[in-house]
């Protein structure tokens, strides 16, 4: 399970870090994905990365709460854990200012 | 046969926990056998009291000692620095890991650089904690320390329920786990009590500071289903790592020798039943300043070593040098003992560290030596670093350890007067089994030393007072000399000596008068003999003329008469 959002311009590199299939992952994907369409679209990319494939990745990132979400770049490097269900939370975290909806 | 072993032998294990060896010196004799095998342990205790180390240890005895490959979970200091704090101890972690016996794995958690939002669980860590122990089949796990998690997140619910299931999980997976927690402000043992997750095996260091005086203890609270002394037991950190002293013997059930053994002193060992002390007694020589306590002592070491044994003397006063010094002025040598092995000094200040520091480290000196014979010169001043109860207590369990090693012990104290009251010299004179007290018995404007054997237990001794002699050849044991005014020393034992002797000289020159007067005497009387002698013979001669003149004036008659006859007849 590894999933790649390509565009051209990256400007934002996340990376969501999972254990398998859960419902907590599911969800925290789901979010991720509305998120990023809505205020970063065009110049993310997500990786999903599953621990129960590779454990090994756990120690790089400093892993040790599932679902976690990691914004590699820009730096400086930024962790928000958790389902991601609150949106404000999950910008402010990522450090991205929100589209203003007219 | 071999079947009755077996079914003696399975029946004792029965209901045993299995456990796994610390490897930390004197922890697994406390626990019998160690922490339970596939279980956690907490060891939780104040900042600074040795937790970290407690389980670096346990992973490093483990990997060196038994072969237990370990994980090492750092919640505090990087692998870096874990590696170079533990570097002075001898454990060399990098090797460690490079021969896949040792895992370590950092996790840093910065709470600024983490925002929480809806649900999460730990499922992370876990899969760090699994790759970690599946990659060297470990056995072994330290998480050090793991409430560092409740600094960074902020969602304790979650927490405590991961943190259940970690330790759950941690018995599936089968590895023996030490968890340390830090004491907070609360009456908990931990700060979050942790001690609510782990109930199998739960152990409090301690780091108390007592008259300026630091000593490190350490007590299980907690051991579910195994016997485990239940008592503080002190323990330290020292170049080598952590020794923890089991120290209170819980049977009096020590081996007794007959053997005897010298005390270097052919008169005391007169004195102690014609032999000498019991090997693997304990022995007391008290008395006040200057008598000659430390002499007393080397002279047994000095011995001790002259046979070929090993002795480890402790000095609390003097450096070994003066020590070696001060006894070639009396004509004892014990360098040549030192540069054979055979004798070992160690010399420390009391108030270095607490008495029960001063126990384990006697305690890992004596089992690196293995000495027959130990002297601790003296034991009073270690009053200065502990009230009279403790140094008791200290001296009991010491020796305790001893007899059961069967090593003669001696000690030496300073009663630090002469009234001081006889029996409680530290309390420490009923443990003995042989006190000898050294008096000074003042006398005739001088200080002389009498010895007495207060007791020895097991062997007929003798009552008498003995003077101890130190000269510039050795020193020795003089019978006093007992005078009309009392028990005589010193030069008073002299001078009635000398006066002895005159009165001999005299009694002789007496004798020869009264032979004289004798001969004179005789002599008198012999010439008397020969006077009456002669004035017999005179009288005799006397009385023998009258006899011959009758004689002749019969026989002239006679004659006479037959010449008439014949001139009658005509003829």
């Amino acid at each position: 399970m590894n999933e790649l959002m390509e565009t051209n311009h990256a400007k934002y590199e996340l990376r969501l870090y999972v254990a398998g299939k859960t419902a907590k992952s599911a969800t925290a994907f789901a979010n991720l994905k509305r998120y990023c369409e809505e205020h970063l679209k065009g110049q993310y990319v997500i990786e999903v990365i599953d621990l129960l494939v590779k454990p090994q990745l756990a120690e790089g990132d400093q892993i040790f709460a599932i679902p976690t979400l990691v914004r590699k770049v820009p730096e400086p490097i930024r962790k928000i854990i958790g389902d991601l269900s609150n949106e404000e939370k999950v910008l402010v975290g990522l450090d991205i200012r929100p589209v203003i909806k007219n | 046969m071999t079947k009755e072993v077996k079914t003696e032998k399975r029946r004792p294990e029965f209901k045993q926990l299995a456990k796994t060896p610390t490897g930390i010196a004197g922890l697994d004799e406390l626990t019998g056998g160690g922490i339970p095998a596939g279980r956690p342990t907490l060891i939780c205790g104040e900042a600074g009291c040795g937790k970290t180390l407690f389980g670096i240890e346990f992973i490093v005895k483990g990997a060196t000692d038994y072969h237990e490959a370990g994980v090492l979970v750092a919640f505090e200091e990087k692998a870096e620095e874990l590696a170079t704090n533990v570097s002075s101890l001898g454990f060399d972690l990098d090797k460690l890991q490079k021969d896949k016996l040792l895992k370590i794995d950092y996790v840093h958690i910065d709470r600024s650089e983490i925002e929480e939002t809806g649900e999460y669980d730990l499922d992370g860590l876990f899969i760090r904690i699994g790759h970690a122990i599946d990659s060297i089949g470990a056995k072994r796990i330290v998480l050090d320390t793991i409430e560092n998690l409740f600094a960074g997140l902020s969602n304790q619910a979650i927490l405590r329920a991961e943190l259940r299931r970690l330790f759950q999980w941690l018995k599936t997976k089968g590895v023996t786990a030490m968890i340390t927690g830090e004491k907070g402000e609360g009456p908990g043992l931990t700060r979050q009590g942790l001690e609510e997750y782990v109930s199998d095996c739960v152990i409090l260091l301690d780091h108390r500071v007592t008259d300026q005086i630091s000593t490190r203890r350490l007590r299980v609270i907690k051991y579910r289903g195994s016997m485990h002394g239940t008592n503080e037991y002190p323990f330290m950190i020292d170049e080598d790592g952590i020794s923890v002293l089991p120290v209170t013997a819980l049977k009096l059930n020590k081996e007794a020798s007959a053997e005897r053994v010298s005390s270097g002193m052919p008169s005391l060992d007169k004195m102690l039943g014609g032999k000498g002390f019991y090997k693997g007694s304990s022995i007391l020589v008290s008395g006040t300043a200057g008598t000659g306590k430390t002499s007393f002592a080397s002279c047994f070491a000095a011995e001790t070593c002259r046979k070929g044994d090993r002795c480890l003397y402790f000095a609390f006063e003097e450096s070994p040098n003066q020590i070696i010094r001060n006894m070639t002025s009396i004509d004892m040598n014990l360098q040549k003992y030192v540069d054979k092995g055979l004798l070992k000094f160690h010399a420390s200040r009391p108030s270095l560290y607490g008495l029960e520091q001063h126990l384990v480290a006697m305690h890992k000196m004596i089992r690196q030596f293995k000495p027959t014979v130990v002297v601790f010169d003296p034991i009073t001043n270690l009053i200065t670093v502990g009230s009279v109860r403790d140094v008791k207590s200290m001296l009991t369990r010491l020796i305790d350890f001893l007899l059961d090693a069967q090593i003669t012990v001696m000690f030496t104290a300073l009663s630090l007067n002469t009234i001081v009251n006889e029996q409680t010299d530290e309390g420490v004179s009923s443990l003995v089994d042989t006190w000898i007290m050294v008096r000074d018995i003042e006398f005739n404007g001088e200080r002389n030393r009498g010895l007495y054997i207060m007791k020895s237990r097991g062997m007929s001794h003798s009552n008498q007072v003995r003077e101890f002699v130190i000269t510039d050849k050795g020193i020795d044991l003089v019978d006093v000399y007992l005078g009309p005014q009392g028990v005589l020393t010193g030069s008073a034992r002299e001078a009635q000596k000398l006066q002895e002797l005159t009165n001999q000289v005299l009694h002789k020159n007496a004798l020869t008068m009264k032979d004289r007067e004798l001969d004179r005497k005789r002599q008198v009387l012999e010439s008397k003999i020969a006077n009456l002698k002669s004035e017999f013979e005179t009288t005799e001669d006397e009385l023998n003329k009258v006899y011959t003149e009758e004689e002749l004036i019969k026989k002239v008659t006679e004659e006479n008469r037959l010449e008439l006859l014949k001139r009658r007849r005509g003829e």
